[in-house]
């Protein structure tokens, strides 16, 4: 009974502790679950907390769903990878301004196997049409993030008609990249991924990367703060500390610096 | 197969290492879940009793719906949360969204019809075997409804006991309300869709383990409580 009712009471101090707060100063950034599943946000997230006591908060979503809690107001910062779609966000006066950040690529990966015979193309939209042709199994994400929205920019830039074939070799999963990796190993098919998401992930049993380096598979990531016009519990200062910091001297060398098993999985490119 | 003995050695480490971090994360599971259940209990076993011994109309239709929305979806339950509270929405000036007391919210929504359908089906049973009884006793409401409560309270616990293995297994709605922010709102079931989804199934199957192992010690504490209760009433 002692214990059960130390625990109620603690539980009361949480709650309290819950609702108050929300006083001291932290900031949500929407973020994406590439740049958190590959451990970049836990790395450079703490850098910053400490340089300005302001607390960092990540929810990680898809691009389409962060822009889309971003526009309620539920955030403060997006951390995403969509640019088109970032740059509408601006236009449409939901966020302040949009600064590069950092780049990485897209990759395409499948079964070692190959039956599409893929392997080294140069030319992803060549291998995109070949998978197609030979009705191989391909996954997309499916979920309007930023890799299915560059995955549907390539296709677009195909004659594969993949609405039609939806349900057939293509496959929309609907979900994250990890989900969509894990169903990609198993069903031996082939999907695209960014390449922060692949190296980070350790399921890959049969999968391996086989088209890379098209200079239409680049992977841009821009920061935004959210219109603090528009919602009034948006904390634009702290939010343009953190966009300020992310993008000079000290957060980009903590983006350089940071690596997964000896390799660099983003690269800064902020311009100031 | 050999990802399941991995899986289970590495729960066992885990849980023997004292990994701070997991325990914040089970502790707030326990949290959360247990104010669920709390709320959940002081909205659902009212309503129960008053179904299981209420004379109204529409009572059965009542009855109905309250069954239907215990198949209430997680997720759905996450989004009409999470549209309340949204700072666009009609709650937003709170300011809960992404707060372990968004997920205590959405979880209670989930379990309150749970709660109360169970508890309208032990105490309208216990109902029946006494009516002539307090009939005979000129009971009026409120004393029936006190013996009744009285006379239910270990089938009780059982649909307390229902409803918090749903809050505690349930990963949709407090994904989506809670945001699983690290060391904020992160808890059990989120944390093993997060290794899933880095293809890390092996420690998502070690946090399964694990959960298992917490919902089977609620459960037998709340069994030694029972017996021992029951046991000293017949002394």
């Amino acid at each position: 009974m002692y214990l059960a009712k130390k625990f109620a009471f603690s539980t009361f101090l949480f709650l309290v502790s819950a609702l108050s707060a929300v006083g001291s100063e932290y900031i949500i950034i929407q973020s994406t679950t590439s740049t958190q599943n590959s451990g970049l946000l836990s790395a450079i997230l703490p850098k910053f907390e400490a340089y300005s006591g302001i607390k960092a908060r990540v929810v990680a979503v898809g691009t389409g769903q962060a822009l889309r809690n971003a526009r309620n107001g539920d955030g403060d910062v997006l951390l995403v990878h969509a640019r088109a779609a970032e740059e509408a966000f601006v236009r449409e006066g939901w966020g302040v301004r949009r600064f590069d950040v950092m780049y990485n690529d897209f990759v395409v990966v499948g079964p070692v196997e190959d039956p599409a015979k893929i392997l080294d193309m140069q030319n992803v939209t060549k291998a995109l049409s070949q998978i197609a042709k030979m009705e191989a199994l391909f996954v997309s994400r499916g979920d309007d993030s930023g890799t299915h929205k560059a995955e549907q920019r390539l296709w677009s830039e195909t004659l594969v008609d993949t609405v039609s074939a939806s349900g057939t070799w293509y496959r929309e999963t609907g979900s994250g990249m990890g989900a969509t990796l894990n169903m990609a190993a198993s069903m031996e098919a082939y999907t695209l991924t960014d390449r922060a998401s692949w190296l980070s992930f350790t399921n890959k049993r049969n999968l391996a990367v086989l088209v890379q380096g098209d200079r239409r598979l680049f992977n841009q990531y821009g920061v935004i703060a959210v219109n603090a016009e528009k919602h009034l519990n948006v904390d634009a200062v702290a939010a343009q500390a953190f966009i300020n910091w992310l993008t000079g001297p000290e957060g980009q060398l903590a983006i350089s610096n940071f690596r997964l098993n000896d390799t660099q999985l983003f690269f800064p490119n902020a311009q100031r | 197969m050999q990802d399941f003995t991995e899986s289970f050695w590495s729960s066992l480490t885990l849980i023997f290492t004292g990994d701070a971090e997991l325990w914040s994360i089970v502790i707030l599971s326990l949290q959360v879940s247990l104010m669920a259940v709390a709320l959940a209990a002081l909205m659902g076993v009212p309503t129960g009793a008053l179904l299981a011994v209420g004379k109204f109309r529409g009572r059965q239709g009542i009855i109905i719906f309250v069954n239907s929305l215990m198949g209430l979806p997680p997720v759905v339950v996450g989004l009409c949360v999470y549209l309340m509270l949204s700072s666009a929405g009609p709650l937003g000036v709170l300011d809960l969204l992404y707060t372990p007391t968004a997920m205590i919210i959405a979880q209670t929504i989930l379990i309150t019809p749970i709660i109360a359908a169970l508890s309208r089906e032990t105490i309208q049973a216990v109902h029946e075997e006494y009516r002539d009884q307090f009939t005979s006793l000129c009971l009026n409401n409120w004393q029936r409804l006190q013996a009744l409560l009285w006379e239910a309270r270990f089938s009780l616990l059982t649909a307390l006991l229902a409803g918090f293995g749903r809050a505690i297994a349930e990963v949709g709605a407090v994904m989506i309300v809670g945001g699983n922010i690290n060391h904020l709102t992160r808890v059990m079931t989120t944390s093993i869709a997060l290794e899933t989804s880095k293809g890390n199934l092996s420690v998502a199957l070690a946090l399964g383990t694990i959960l298992v192992l917490i919902a089977i010690l609620v459960n037998a504490a709340l069994a030694v409580v029972g017996t021992r209760r029951r046991e000293a009433m017949h002394v």
